[in-house]
């Protein structure tokens, strides 16, 4: 290991903040390629159990990618491929004999944007829990609102359940996405720039929801909004050029940062 | 910039403009010529007749009732055939072999397909189902428009798939859905409109063709027994519009015109559904 280069002794000592044994996802030295450009290098990061990391930096600089290698997204595209590891729970989810179904299901993924599906509320929530549960009229009724509540949008429809998911406004699809997300009761749930089509007030709602998630899921969450990051996570990493520049809890990321380069990116001095 | 210039370039500008005017309305002039003789013509041969009775000999009662029935039933047969095939191969190219070679030959082919002659079509057909069975029928007729049908339905498919969005794909993937589920819950519910519209442009393609039908289901003076065999030669509107237009006997060129506007007022109503439906679909 480079011991002349501060980003990495600092990301080295960081890891050690995070109590290994409540580690739910480590990504240890993942390289990520599209086609031939190289575009994560040696990137490991510890995820902590119900804790909401936070991944932030300028754009291209890997977030998203690190995002999709973790529900192997990129395996639908042919000439994406991942190198290294990423254990789920002590199993490496990169091997070949991973069920991608069946990860995706424990590792939910929420989208910039809203992505309802052209069917009923109802229908939008129970999609994920039918291919996997087969459950009585009455419990996935149950299920469906505990979704809603859990995402903050029961109240606004819960008299029109029958209604289509496209009907609602941007916020509250976006929402919906959510309550599609954790109805299939994920380990893990990625959200990828989630309030970045929104407006405040629907961003603070969907904000007060991710914390409230984090009591029983493990939440990594990509971000442009650094007071987001700050607001909703217990750990960010500040990533530049397909590198994890520095690791850490948010609160000493944010107010003692390590280096020159993650000091600059958070007063806003580039990205 | 010097004044001959500025006046060059106004002349230039009206110049072109006439000419796309006068082209623009070269095309409305025949397209009205048409409409406007169908019409006139058409609408003298409508009666009850046409619809309540078979195709007559000449100097006879008659109608195009059994051609009526004939056309329905195998452009509706058609149509099943050609969507079962047409949106699975549609969808394969967009979700599945497309960027791969095989499917950029698959799609060429499909193309070359699209414009391919009717007639061609046509012989095809009777070699490979009328040849064989020593006689025309209703269901080679029905093959042959499918045929003709195919292309268009692969294509629109292909292309309303492709304009879905991929986040779309991955959300319903994201789930821990497998990508054929997300394609049949998610993407063709999302492309409903496309894919109808499609559907009713291929429709509007082969209720008008002859070519292929005088090669397979050839003609019928009267219904089938029972009306809805297709195993024997069988009456449509193509073919006989064809045979009355080339008579010598005014009633029966007078029930041709009548065929004629059927068809171009079928094709017209369902040109104008689609359109609708697009529409809507665009505004949901």
């Amino acid at each position: 290991m480079n011991t002349l280069n501060p980003a990495v002794e600092t990301f080295e000592t960081s890891i050690a903040d995070v109590d290994r044994a409540h580690v739910k996802v480590d990504v240890r030295n993942l390289n990520f390629y599209y086609g031939k450009t190289h575009s994560l290098k040696n990137v490991s990061i510890p995820i902590a159990k119900n804790k909401a990391t936070a991944l932030i930096g300028p754009s291209g600089c890997g977030k998203s990618t690190l995002l999709r290698t973790l529900n192997r997204m990129y395996a639908l595209y042919p000439g994406q491929r991942a190198e290294g590891e990423i254990v789920l729970d002590g199993e490496n989810v990169l091997g070949p004999r991973t069920d991608l179904a069946r990860l995706r299901a424990r590792v939910g993924m929420v989208f910039q944007k809203p992505t309802p599906f052209p069917m009923s509320i109802y229908d939008n929530v129970a999609f994920g829990v039918r291919l996997y549960e087969n459950l009585s009229k009455a419990d996935m009724d149950a299920r469906v609102e505990e979704s809603l509540t859990r995402a903050a949008l029961w109240d606004e429809v819960k008299d029109k359940l029958s209604a289509p998911g496209l009907g609602l406004s941007g916020g509250q699809q976006q929402r919906l996405c959510v309550a599609r997300g954790v109805a299939v009761r994920p380990e893990v749930l990625l959200l990828d720039e989630p309030t970045s089509a929104l407006d405040p007030i629907s961003s603070a709602k969907l904000e007060e929801t991710v914390t409230q998630l984090k009591n029983d899921h493990t939440i990594v969450i990509v971000t442009h909004n650094l007071g987001q990051a700050a607001r909703v996570s217990d750990y960010t990493g500040f990533m530049y050029l397909g590198e994890l520049v520095e690791f850490g809890p948010t609160d000493e990321l944010f107010t003692r940062p390590a280096t020159k380069r993650t000091s600059d990116y958070i007063t806003g001095r580039f990205g | 910039m010097s004044a001959a210039k500025l006046v060059r370039r106004r002349v230039g500008d009206v110049v072109f403009k006439g000419f796309c005017w006068s082209v623009t309305g070269l095309a409305l002039v025949a397209l009205a010529a048409i409409l406007w003789s169908l019409l006139a013509q058409g609408f003298g041969g409508l009666n009850l007749d046409v619809f309540t009775m078979s195709t007559p000999a000449a100097g006879s009662r008659g109608g195009l009732a059994n051609a009526i029935v004939g056309s329905l039933l195998m452009c509706v047969l058609a149509m099943v055939i050609a969507l079962t095939v047409g949106v699975l191969a549609g969808t394969w190219l967009a979700e599945y072999g497309g960027r791969s070679k095989y499917g950029a030959v698959i799609r060429f082919l499909n193309d070359v397909l699209l414009s391919a002659p009717s007639i061609l079509v046509g012989l095809f057909v009777y070699e490979l189902l009328v040849a064989p069975f020593h006689g025309f029928s209703g269901f080679a007729g029905a093959v042959a428009l499918a045929l003709l049908a195919v292309p268009v339905i692969t294509r629109t498919t292909e292309d309303v798939l492709l304009l879905q969005p991929t986040t779309l794909r991955e959300a319903g993937v994201g789930l821990g859905a497998p990508l054929s589920y997300v394609i049949r819950q998610v993407l063709w519910r999302s492309a409903r409109g496309g894919l109808l519209t499609g559907a009713l442009l291929a429709f509007a393609r082969i209720s008008g063709e002859t070519a292929p039908l005088l090669f397979t289901a050839l003609n019928n003076q009267f219904f089938n027994k029972p009306w809805f065999d297709l195993r024997h030669q069988t009456a449509n509107l193509p073919v006989v519009i064809f045979n009355g237009a080339l008579s010598a006997y005014d009633d029966l060129r007078r029930l041709a015109w009548a065929g004629a506007l059927l068809i171009a007022g079928t094709v017209l109503a369902v040109t104008i559904v689609a359109r609708i439906v697009a529409q809507e679909q665009r505004r949901s």
